[in-house]
């Protein structure tokens, strides 16, 4: 076995509104920052033992798939290093 | 019949949902969420709240409690199950019910009357009502608003699932009567059985004739009686 970190990053799918990010362009843009756009995302780094990086990553897209992500607003992937 | 309201860690409307139940003439308790589902359930509530402080998503934990797989076993033998406002959120996240709930468009939390249109009354929530009928009902929610992709809203549309809009005080279904950013103004839906239906305003705030402006929500929890 080998110890592994996978970073699971759980995004909106593109068209989906974003009020949070929208919110915080508008506070960036209030302090002067010139943006033409801002997304925001949320990141799971997973540690973890596993045979191989394959394993790993496929535990932790089945993580995804049943509680990370929701499928009907969200996209994601998985990185996989050993740590 | 004996109408379980389930409550979960952070949940804070099963005490309403029982009180207002009683009104109506129903017999309703309180079941703690890791006690299972009481063997004479004829009715469940999945009530408002806060289940596990909206972690991760709101919704997303309770859809995942041991509890949910009796709720669904349960509805799948016909037994009616309404999810209110975070309860709708866990009807969603528990695949009881197609789409999700999210951010308000407003990206705030909104307590306010809003009015409903009644898209179906032969289903048992709206059998009290008549199709287009027009009720007022409070929401309270940071994340109501109803995203669902193109193909399964066209299906949901498709197969007449769609059981409240948000509209205005005339019907019609309106983006200034949207309070969220819902998609098509949607309020309220069915699951694969008319039996279980999940919305985000709250009918058990509107059933009490002493506690506000409206009794108009008293004709979704009859469905129980």
């Amino acid at each position: 076995m080998t110890a592994y970190t996978a970073t699971v990053t759980v995004r909106l799918k593109r068209g989906v509104l974003d009020p949070e990010a929208e919110t915080t362009q508008q506070a960036l843009e209030r302090l002067g920052f010139d943006l033409s756009d801002l997304r925001s995302a949320d990141r799971f780094e997973v540690d973890l033992d596993a045979a191989d990086a394959d394993e790993a990553a496929d535990r932790a897209d089945e993580m995804a798939e049943r509680l990370l992500a929701n499928p009907t607003i969200h996209d994601y992937d998985v990185a996989v290093a050993e740590r | 019949m004996t109408v379980s309201v389930i409550q979960f860690g952070g949940s804070n409307c099963d005490r309403d949902a029982v009180r207002a139940l009683d009104h109506l003439g129903v017999d309703a308790e309180r079941v703690w969420h890791a006690d299972g589902l009481p063997a004479d359930t004829e009715g469940i509530v999945l009530p408002g709240g806060f289940s596990y402080g909206d972690y991760l998503r709101a919704g997303a934990m309770a859809a995942r409690d041991p509890i949910l797989n009796e709720v669904r076993a349960a509805a799948d033998e016909g037994v009616p199950v309404i999810g209110v406002c975070n309860g709708a959120q866990i009807g969603s996240e528990s695949g009881l019910t197609p789409g999700a709930f999210t951010t308000n468009a407003s990206a705030r939390f909104q307590c306010e009357p809003v009015r409903l249109r009644v898209e179906r009354a032969d289903t048992p929530w709206t059998a009290a009502y008549d199709a287009g009928d027009v009720i007022e009902v409070p929401i309270a929610h940071g994340e109501g608003r109803f995203e669902i992709d193109d193909d399964a809203h066209a299906d949901l549309v498709a197969d007449d699932r769609v059981l409240f809009r948000y509209c205005d005080a005339d019907g019609n279904v309106t983006d200034a009567a949207n309070p969220n950013g819902s998609t098509d103004n949607i309020a309220g839906v069915l699951g694969e059985r008319e039996t279980v239906a999940v919305l985000m305003p709250h009918p058990e705030r509107a059933t009490l004739p002493d506690l506000g402006r409206s009794t108009d929500g008293a004709g979704i929890l009859e469905a129980f009686a």
